[in-house]
């Protein structure tokens, strides 16, 4: 067969060839271990479940600090993690539920810390919020508090997991 | 005896060249310490490297105790350094050996910087240099966590919201690193196997191709 229209030598052909099997094997090892790898970040995340957390009527205006309980899934390590939720009743009424993840490094924020009155007081490096969990200016922390979703049944508020509010 | 085995050796693979070749070559001047003790600053890179070989070796050791599980890390590591013979002195090797190390790397940097031995033609070497630091303080981030404290727990929750911190990828890079939801028993295993396997796997290639390049290129001239 004449060469001159396709103008692939030996050479080249063996090289392609050489280089494409290479790949394909080189591939097929490497494909599944880098989707091994990756995997966490492919699962779906599941939201979490609403839970109860505290009665209605024992809400004032004064945010009161309830802890409760979700069951999470980590691998194949099954738990209950505590959470903490500062809840109140905002002058219009409705409910708010705040975490208090100080929204700077992730340490645990108190309410009305005696030296820090009607606010939220980070002991790490002094954060502060106000009492409806909005960062004041002047201290670390860039955001404000993280709110929880929050539903009420029969008179009993029920939480979900906490999210970042939009704007500042 | 052993002159015996050498010859014995050597009459079949000629490894005498090879040898010769790693370790018989001259210092210059301005490199030794013994003709001017200011020099000592060129044996940051080898201590580096000698501070290296220490955490390579106490870190294989402790690996024979250590189990990198949620439920068993810190018992390991309490039964490790209280229990076993010597436990005290190898973690210790580790622990502080991991600081010294950061701390010779960083002034192994600073030497070539006010020297300029980064300059043309050894800029690769630089960028290799550049590599093997994010490697140990990769090395550092990762074995930190091991111990399965509050300290090396809090400390990974504020290093992984550092790295989400990155704009765009910087919640993957968290999963990634993170291999969950939250630090818990796969965060653990991954930390142990990019720890023990991932990063000293690179840290030792990028060291080959730092000292092969050194090795060609020859230490960089006086001020």
């Amino acid at each position: 067969m004449s060469n001159k229209e396709h103008d692939v030598t030996r050479r080249q052909f063996l090289n392609y060839t050489l280089t494409g099997v290479g790949g394909f094997m080189a591939a097929g090892m490497l494909m599944p271990m880098v989707r091994f790898a990756v995997d966490p970040l492919l699962q779906n995340k599941k939201t979490g479940k609403m839970v109860s957390v505290v009665s209605v009527d024992e809400l004032t205006d004064q945010p009161q600090r309830k802890t409760f309980k979700v069951k999470k899934v980590d691998g194949w390590h099954e738990f209950e993690e505590q959470k903490i939720a500062y809840v109140f009743k905002k002058k219009n009424g409705d409910i708010m539920a705040l975490s208090p993840i100080c929204t700077h490094l992730g340490c645990t924020v108190n309410w009305n810390d005696p030296a820090y009155p009607n606010e939220y007081h980070c002991p790490c490096h002094g954060g502060r919020y106000t009492k409806t969990g909005i960062n004041i200016p002047g201290t670390p922390p860039p955001a404000p508090l993280h709110v929880y979703d929050m539903k009420v049944k029969d008179g009993t508020v029920y939480l979900g997991d906490a999210h970042p509010r939009g704007g500042a | 005896m052993l002159t015996k085995l050498y010859d014995w050796v050597d009459e079949r693979l000629d490894i005498t060249p090879m040898w010769r070749d790693l370790a018989d070559h001259e210092v210059p001047e301005h490199v030794n310490p013994a003709y001017h003790f200011s020099a000592f600053v060129y044996c940051f890179g080898g201590l580096t490297f000698f501070t290296i070989v220490i955490q390579i070796l106490s870190g294989m050791f402790l690996t024979m105790y250590y189990v990198p599980d949620i439920n068993n890390a810190w018992d390991s590591v309490f039964y490790l350094q209280n229990k076993v013979a010597y436990g005290q002195i190898v973690r210790g090797m580790h622990h502080w050996g991991a600081s010294l190390t950061i701390v010779m790397v960083f002034l192994h940097t600073l030497r070539v910087f006010f020297t300029g031995a980064y300059k043309k033609p050894r800029e690769l070497n630089w960028i290799v240099g550049v590599l093997l630091f994010f490697i140990i303080l990769g090395l550092g981030f990762t074995g930190y966590l091991l111990p399965w404290d509050m300290k090396a727990l809090f400390a990974t929750k504020v290093g992984l919201q550092i790295a989400a911190s990155v704009p765009f990828i910087g919640n993957w890079i968290e999963v990634l690193l993170q291999g969950s939801d939250i630090v818990g028993a796969q965060t653990l295993a991954r930390f142990f196997a990019i720890h023990v396997f991932f990063l000293p796997a690179a840290l030792l290639g990028l060291l080959a191709a730092h000292f092969i390049m050194i090795r060609k290129q020859g230490i960089s001239g006086p001020l």
